[in-house]
């Protein structure tokens, strides 16, 4: 369960740091109102879309955490045998940052106000992203053809369970996409609105390209090798 | 603080919040029932899980029946018991509990006490009702389905759970039941996101986080600390469900059933018990916490005191929801575990004990020489005062590893979760209903009827549980339908058993004079008026009872001061409502400059 202990350390650092500039050691039985005095508003200025999808990202990393962390503890077994990588993972991963990538230029593009940039570069995400589930399907044919079925290991299952289970995150990402492809073809200038949607689907592709990169990790192989490492510099 | 010039008549100029644009219902349909109004499914949120948690409390009556008759009645089959247990305990903290604390409280009591219109997400809100309500109804096919609902425990532990002799092990009972928390999850976190985000940013000018009430803090908190432990609810799931449908192995080891070599080879049930209560510890403070947060402010609200230690308090439920994390496997100390994981589990179980002590000891304090009206609210949260601590004492012993190793799977652990978390939260959710009841309907709950529910719920909940721990100690294992007389129990308990049976009888029917009481008060209950309670939080402050879709009507609610502003010296009233823009009376908080000579 070290994965996920990680994971929520690091949560509640944020959580704590955000606590700790929230003023919770003021005294609220002391600071009684004043006439003229017109409270503050702390809400934070970030839009509340954006606040709510920083909230799923940190349950959907918890999601995946827990996923790694039951991949090692059921690695310690002695039937574990992992799958071969796929070689085509490699194109998956670099097109998956090209999605990332198109939709960070949409980002800037949809600030600058440059409506053709941005449809251009959400239309390459959205396609790479396609592109990427295909190239996941092949990378699952392959393992299947060479006989490392779901049944055989569970280090197979866990490689059809995890990729699967962050595939089902990118279709869900690609609706939202869908919606805002949909929204800036209609729309003639980019308006405050449809700059937050674009916003918004750059830092859901973002988080979950870096979650890929975890699980590509993970699923190599590298993972264990550098907990290994790590156990031994502590020995 | 922002000093602004008064306008003559001495009122503040309108709050600066943007104000949210309202999905205005249409016809309805859209008005009661796909309604984005997070009151509207606060109270389908609830309506579902008291309905579902009925079934659950008539499973109690029939496993009781078994428990204190043995061999009466025919029906009740050692699988069928299994039945009953699995589904009481799994509806019992889910699908009620969870649900209606934070499905129900969190969605009416949120936008209301932090001084917004709704939800911040309305639609996502909605969502997450209907789906869950789609998993409660997967849940009740499951009694319906071929070979009936799983037996497997409320705990499923793997790999029992998905073989030929656990009851719906082989057949629809398990798959609907993993299919339906895995739907439950989802629909859980949708809601979940509402819940957070809305406290984050939907809270009314004024309304710092240090103004909360600490009832929005403890489903806050609550919530924060479900959206971490319910996914991993979630891929226990879907392992499960791949190792029972896929054939996987991800939790089954290898295994030989009716002379016959299975498929499964190498899987770890521990790992199972792992991601179950890495869930299923936090889960109970998932319970407690809006509990914890309710009783503060029905104990400050009906002792007319403000609470004790505010700051205390806020920092403890924070402090207890992050501690929570790192107990998990006290639930598991006859695992087979390294003795160093069970000492270092028992240590942080005890440390937690340190935050809640705290919570415990201010709420008595609140209590002392505080101006207690025996209200029905008071009433039940006095009885979750002494409950709670009755449970968190015996869960001291249960914290400890070699107190632990011969009272685990006894008769003792279930007297103790049941107090702890089954009666103890139960009780908050009655006084909390008692409470807000007014609000959501305009009408108060009668009295008589609501003191009979009371009094029988609450010494027939000790005349239930507080046996059953003796019943526990002199060895009476749990899950057994039938036990008959073992040469290593001490003394027998058959009327023991028969007692609490009758016991249990008799509250369950007692919680019909509470439900009747519902529908009889919405028609013929006394008019309540806005602030019945006299209490100065948010929500009794709403210009018009029931609050309408809005609540509001149109100028945002600004907060001038705490929740807790009860018998302040000097002031016209024993109360001052959180947006009454008067100063605080000089005699309150004389300042020490002012009374210096000049």
């Amino acid at each position: 369960m070290s994965v996920i202990l990680v994971f929520l350390l690091v949560i509640f650092c944020v959580a704590g740091w955000w606590l700790a500039n929230q003023r919770i050691m003021s005294k609220p039985w002391l600071e009684g109102g004043v006439v003229g005095a017109l409270p503050d508003n702390d809400v934070t200025h970030m839009p509340t879309a954006k606040v709510g999808l920083g909230v799923l990202l940190a349950v959907i990393g918890g999601l995946f955490a827990l996923f790694a962390s039951a991949y090692f503890m059921r690695m310690e077994y002695a039937d574990w045998q992992a799958p071969p990588m796929p070689a085509v993972l490699w194109l998956n991963t670099g097109i998956l940052a090209l999605a990332s990538v198109a939709l960070h230029c949409a980002v800037v593009a949809a600030r600058g106000g440059r409506m053709d940039t941005t449809r251009l570069a959400l239309a390459a995400a959205a396609i790479a992203s396609l592109v990427f589930l295909a190239g996941q399907l092949v990378a699952w044919r392959e393992l299947a053809a060479e006989g490392h079925n779901l049944r055989v290991n569970a280090a197979n299952g866990f490689f059809y369970l995890i990729t699967g289970m962050h595939g089902l995150h990118i279709i869900g990402g690609l609706v939202g996409l869908g919606w805002t492809v949909r929204q800036v073809w209609r729309s003639q200038t980019i308006t405050a609105r449809l700059r937050l949607g674009v916003e918004l689907c750059a830092m859901y592709w973002h988080v979950l390209f870096v979650i890929w990169l975890g699980l590509f990790v993970l699923l190599a192989g590298w993972a264990s090798n550098l907990v290994a490492a790590c156990r031994q510099l502590l020995m | 603080m922002v000093d602004v010039t008064p306008q003559s008549d001495g009122t503040v100029p309108p709050a600066e919040v943007p104000d949210v644009e309202l999905y205005h219902p249409r016809s309805w349909w859209t008005t009661y029932v796909f309604s984005q109004d997070a009151k509207v499914i606060a109270i389908q949120y609830s309506g579902t899980a008291i309905a579902i948690g009925l079934v659950a409390l008539v499973l109690s009556w029939l496993m009781r029946l078994q428990l204190g008759f043995p061999g009466t009645f025919d029906f009740i089959t050692p699988e069928a018991y299994y039945q009953f247990i699995t589904m009481h305990g799994m509806i019992m903290v889910i699908y009620l509990l969870t649900a209606l604390f934070l499905g129900g409280f969190g969605n009416y009591l949120i936008p209301l006490m932090v001084g917004a219109r709704d939800m911040v997400f309305p639609y996502v809100n909605m969502l997450s009702y209907w789906i869950y309500l789609v998993a409660v109804l997967v849940l009740v096919v499951s009694f319906f389905a071929p070979g009936g609902p799983t037996g497997a425990g409320w705990t499923l532990y793997p790999p029992q759970a998905i073989l030929g002799g656990t009851p719906g092990g082989q057949s629809w009972g398990i798959i609907l039941m993993l299919v339906s928390l895995i739907l439950f999850i989802i629909g859980f976190t949708m809601g979940g996101l509402n819940y957070v985000v809305t406290v984050l940013q939907g809270r009314a000018r004024g309304m710092t986080l240090m103004r909360m009430p600490l009832t929005i803090w403890g489903i806050f908190t609550a919530t924060v600390m479900a959206l971490l432990a319910f996914p991993a609810l979630f891929v226990a799931c879907v392992m499960m469900l791949f190792d029972r449908v896929l054939g996987t192995s991800f939790f089954m080891p290898a295994l030989v059933e009716m002379g016959e070599q299975l498929s499964y080879g190498g899987g770890s049930p521990i790992l199972f018990q792992h991601l179950f209560w890495f869930f299923g510890h936090p889960e109970v403070y998932i319970v407690a916490l809006p509990a914890f947060g309710i009783v503060s402010d029905l104990i400050s609200t009906h002792a007319r005191k403000n609470i004790f230690g505010y700051r205390m308090m806020v920092w403890a439920i924070v402090i207890i929801g992050a501690l929570s994390f790192v107990v998990w496997a006290h639930h598991m100390y006859v695992s087979g575990m390294h003795p160093w994981f069970g000492f270092f589990f028992a240590t942080t179980t005890l440390i937690i004990a340190v935050p809640t002590a705290i919570k415990v000891y201010n709420w008595v304090l609140t209590l002392w020489r505080g101006d207690i009206h025996l209200t029905l609210p008071m009433l039940f949260a006095l009885a979750f005062i002494v409950t709670f601590v009755n449970g968190g004492l015996t869960g001291l012993f249960l914290g400890n590893v070699v107190v632990d190793v011969p009272l685990s799977d006894t008769m003792f652990v279930v007297a103790h979760f049941h107090m702890v978390m089954g009666v103890a939260p139960i009780m908050v959710i009655f006084g909390a209903i008692y409470h807000w009841y007014p609000k959501i309907t305009g009408k108060m709950l009668n009295e008589a009827m609501g003191q009979f529910h009371f009094w029988i719920t609450f010494l027939g909940a000790y005349a239930i549980f507080f046996p059953m721990h003796y019943v526990g100690l002199v060895g009476v294992p749990r899950r057994y339908p039938e036990i008959g007389e073992p040469a290593f129990m001490t003394a027998p308990v058959d009327n023991l058993n028969a007692f609490i049976t009758i016991a249990a009888l008799v509250v369950g029917f007692a919680q019909m004079v509470f439900l009747f009481n519902l529908f009889w008060s919405l028609r013929f209950g006394r008019d309540a008026g806005g602030n019945p309670w006299r209490a100065t939080t948010l929500e009794w402050q709403t210009p018009t009872t029931p609050p309408p879709h809005g609540n509001w009507g149109d100028k945002l609610p600004v907060v001038y001061r705490w929740a807790y502003d009860y018998s302040v010296p000097g002031a016209p009233e024993d109360f001052i409502a959180q947006n009454d823009p008067r100063p605080q009376h000089s005699a309150a908080h004389p300042d020490p400059s002012a009374a210096r000579p000049a």
